[in-house]
């Protein structure tokens, strides 16, 4: 057991207890803060993996700007006051578990024998050198040019449609 | 270190999530369990591209996480709208489908 | 003579109609302009009708392929043109149509004036005309149907014309549903004679049945097959001409007003089934069917003329009459004197009409009113209107030298040779037809005056604009016999059809001895009138049993709605309405929706409204789909 197979265990135990801890918190700041700490190793597992330049977006875009908002939307609404039971009840919730259970048995499956054949060969001509920012960026602007203008469309619609969201709010107030 | 751990480690993660959405009723916390999954996948995306020696997966983390952000930004935008509306956010609450 | 004038002739009409029905609203304040632009638009057609006659007379005729405009309808073997067939008998209606259409138009701008419907009532007959002309001028079965069926549709529209009256809406779908069963009949004979002859062409039709290239559709021969057909077109003929046993809607039209029981009721449109049976002369010589029209017709006259015995409706006895003179034209028809028989329309739609008119202008002066027991000694009053009325109750009484002395004569004269019998009805119905209509007159015009004091006051003649018209109709009432008439088989009228019917059978006897007993017959009847009605007032209750069955019309309403009417609305409420509507059809489509309300109970509940249920059932599928292609694809 090297050191890599002992980071990895360390931060997937890690991001595990926090996703549970997400769907487990009453309170929504708790779940929030669960995330964050899922994320963060999350970037560690990219680290080991040798992308070090989605490590870096994970913790700045996802740890840091996203969950601010989460945040941010959690203590607007002062939500943690209102919600009586935290999870739904009945026949719903146990056949979310048993489909839960299936799910995860079926990916499992998958990621132990689906993908057999593959790792045979991927594994001989697997990278020796990580993947550089560098390289990222050139491919970005290059090969990738199309997608990468659209993802800024995209992000042009979103904020055209917040805009839109909250400025019918402020109308009808009127 | 072999690519099943990660696999193996990603749809663990994505099954809580899955839980967390179906049986959470809080529409924030449904949503993070979004970002859950959303991150799940792209755990899965980054091992298998450094399992091909391949940048295309860390590329495709980097849109996922750009079309996240949008959607986070309109879904918390709907959110904040629904309780102005209605004064809450549990989404058994929220059902005028119902039919 | 060229289409083109025949289709200015058509179209002027429903140019009238258009104007009076769709700007009608804004002509409603001017009645002169309205019934002016009514009357003009009849006034171009008679003119272009003189020209057209003028025309065939000088041997110019518009027949076959010259009167063809265009293709109307074409599938497989079926075609059908829309065309003209312009020769004698054509320019003969068209003179009636447009010629008394005309002064039926002038007199009704008097006589309508001051109605809410003005400019309705002068769409509607200009629409009349219309389709009258269609009816006469079409060279196939089918426009001949058109026309057929928009007289029809006008006669319905004007009967009913004063809706606000219940009797009126009643006698006009009275009118329309009993001329149903005769235009089913026409329409059964129409596809009878598509299936013998593959086209509905008249010039086609003719040429193939005198060649014998008929095609055999019922019975054994050619004849049978002809035979049906005929029949069935006579079916049609006594819907629409008011013939036994389907004569009960004419004495109801009168609701309509006055000078349309004049032009469609009296002089045009019930004249059709003879117009019809006259143009097909040849196909009844073949058929041999011609004794069954003439037998109809000579029943139809007297009994209508008994019914009109001991009627007090002044409009009534004339409808009766207009029946029994119309049995006279079938009688003509019948046994094979086409030319007669339409002479006799012709006659018949210069008296009858001046003689409804004539009814009119007494109604208009006497507030309307109808019963003839209220009237008396009105010829003082009104001096115009009993002489004209009285120039057409000589004519068609058959006093000497006057139009309807020669045609009846003809007709009786012609019968006499194949029917005796026929022609002894048709001779106790000119007497009858003398008595009645002296009646009328004497009760009506001569004696003491009963009219009640307030109308009395009122009394006086009708407007210019209403008595010219009744005293150029005198002219021709008196005098067309004398001018066309003269001369029996050999006269002018003959002559100038003779292209176009069949060679009528040689008349035995001598002319003038049956003229004679005519000329008796007619004076005995007048004088037999004047001898009981002459200071004496038709008694309200009858005084015994066959006076009140003949009052009664010989309960022939009654029968018809005791044995037909209801027994229909019985079996229509309980078989097709309970039955067949509420049960069976109301059944199935209440079934299928209350079927699809039980799927659609079970159905809604999977919509719970809660979003986690549909995640569910999509994680559902995802599990599902998933396993299929781990493990089975």
């Amino acid at each position: 057991m090297n050191a890599e197979m002992i980071l990895f265990f360390i931060f997937g135990a890690v991001s595990l207890i926090g996703a549970i801890s997400v769907i487990s918190f009453r309170h929504p700041i708790y779940s929030a803060l669960s995330l964050i700490v899922t994320f963060f190793s999350q970037a560690g597992l990219f680290v080991l993996l040798g992308a070090h330049f989605v490590a870096a977006v994970q913790v700045i875009v996802y740890a840091g700007a996203i969950m601010v908002l989460f945040l941010f939307v959690i203590m607007l609404l002062n939500l943690g006051t209102l919600s009586a039971k935290g999870v739904l009840t009945g026949k719903l919730k146990g056949i979310a578990i048993v489909l839960a259970i299936l799910f995860a048995a079926e990916g499992i499956y998958i990621a132990v024998n689906a993908l057999k054949g593959d790792t045979a060969v991927a594994s001989a001509q697997a990278a020796t050198e990580p993947i550089t920012t560098e390289y990222i960026g050139e491919l970005l602007f290059s090969k990738y040019l199309l997608p990468f203008e659209v993802t800024s469309l995209i992000l042009l619609a979103a904020l055209i449609g917040v805009i839109v969201l909250v400025k019918r709010e402020n109308t009808t107030e009127n | 270190m072999s690519l099943e751990y990660y696999l193996i480690l990603s749809a663990l993660l994505f099954t809580i999530g899955v839980i967390g959405v179906l049986v959470r009723r809080n529409a924030i916390i449904i949503f993070m369990c979004i970002e859950l999954m959303l991150n799940a996948a792209n755990l899965a995306f980054v091992a298998i591209s450094r399992n091909l020696g391949t940048a295309e997966g860390q590329l495709f983390v980097f849109f996922v996480m750009a079309v996240a952000a949008a959607e986070v930004a309109i879904g918390l935008a709907i959110i904040v709208s629904v309780f102005k509306h209605r004064e809450t956010i549990n989404v058994d609450e929220v059902n005028s489908l119902k039919g | 003579m060229s289409e083109k004038l025949i289709i200015v002739l058509l179209i002027s009409p429903l140019v009238g109609f258009l104007i009076n029905g769709l700007f009608g609203k804004w002509l409603k304040g001017n009645e002169k302009l309205s019934g002016g632009i009514g009357a003009l638009a009849v006034l171009v057609s008679l003119i272009f009708s003189i020209i057209a006659f003028i025309s065939v007379k000088n041997g110019n005729p518009l027949e076959g392929d010259a009167g063809h405009l265009y293709s109307w309808i074409v599938g497989g073997d079926f075609a059908v043109n829309i065309g003209f067939h312009v020769d004698a008998l054509t320019t003969v209606m068209l003179l009636v149509i447009t010629g008394v259409g005309f002064l039926i138009h002038v007199y009704s701008i008097g006589y309508m004036h001051g109605d809410e419907g003005y400019t309705r009532y002068f769409a509607y007959l200009n629409l009349f005309v219309f389709a009258m002309l269609i009816l006469v001028l079409g060279n196939n079965y089918l426009m001949m149907f058109v026309g057929w069926e928009g007289v029809g549709l006008c006669s319905y529209l004007l009967i009913g014309f004063w809706y606000e009256k219940q009797t009126a809406t009643d006698a006009g779908k009275k009118a329309f549903i009993v001329n149903r069963i005769g235009d089913f009949g026409f329409l059964l004979g129409m596809f009878t004679l598509f299936a013998a002859f593959g086209s509905l062409d008249f010039v086609s039709i003719f040429d193939k049945a005198e060649a014998g290239t008929i095609d055999i559709v019922f019975g054994e021969t050619t004849k049978a097959t002809l035979m049906v057909a005929t029949l069935l077109l006579f079916v049609g003929a006594i819907g629409k001409s008011a013939q036994l046993p389907l004569y009960v809607w004419l004495p109801d039209a009168m609701e309509g007003p006055t000078p349309v029981s004049a032009l469609i009721h009296a002089a045009t449109m019930v004249t059709a089934g003879v117009y019809m049976i006259a143009r097909s002369g040849i196909l009844y010589n073949l058929a041999g069917t011609g004794w069954v029209v003439a037998w109809i017709g000579v029943l139809t006259a007297l009994f209508a003329a008994i019914i009109a015995l001991k009627q007090n409706d002044i409009k009534r006895i004339l409808a009766y009459s207009t029946v029994s003179q119309l049995g006279y034209m079938f009688v003509g028809v019948g046994v094979g004197a086409y030319a007669s028989g339409i002479f006799h329309l012709v006659t018949h739609a210069f008296f009858k009409g001046l003689m409804f008119l004539t009814a009119g202008s007494v109604m208009h002066a006497m507030a309307n009113e109808l019963d003839i027991r209220k009237m008396g000694g009105l010829r003082k009053k009104l001096p115009i209107t009993h002489v004209t009325f009285l120039v057409g109750a000589l004519a068609i009484a058959g006093a000497p030298f006057l139009s309807g002395f020669w045609s009846k004569d003809e007709i009786l004269h012609s019968a006499w040779g194949s029917f005796p019998f026929i022609y002894i009805i048709g001779l106790i119905t000119a007497f009858l037809t003398a008595f009645y209509m002296f009646r009328l007159i004497f009760v009506t015009f001569y004696g003491q005056s009963r009219v009640e004091p307030e109308v009395e006051s009122h009394l006086h003649e009708s407007p210019a604009v209403m008595w010219l018209p009744l005293v150029i109709l005198a002219v021709p009432s008196a005098l067309i016999g004398l001018l066309l008439g003269v001369g029996g088989h050999h006269s002018w009228f003959h002559h100038f059809t003779e292209n176009v019917f069949p060679k009528a059978h040689e008349t035995s006897g001598n002319v003038y001895l049956f003229m004679a007993i005519s000329s008796v017959v007619g004076i005995a009847g007048i004088a037999y009138a004047w001898k009981r009605y002459k200071n004496r007032v038709p008694s309200a209750e009858p005084t015994n049993t066959l006076q009140q069955v003949v009052a009664n019309k010989f309960y022939v309403d009654e029968v018809y709605n005791t044995f037909i009417v209801q027994p229909i609305k019985g079996a229509s409420h309980f078989l097709l309405w309970k039955l067949f509507d509420s049960g069976i059809i109301d059944g199935i489509v209440n079934g299928v929706a209350a079927l699809i309300r039980v799927i659609g109970g079970m159905l809604r509940r999977l919509q719970t409204g809660i979003v986690q249920a549909y995640i569910v059932s999509m994680v559902v599928g995802i599990v599902l789909f998933l396993a299929y292609y781990l493990f089975f694809a």
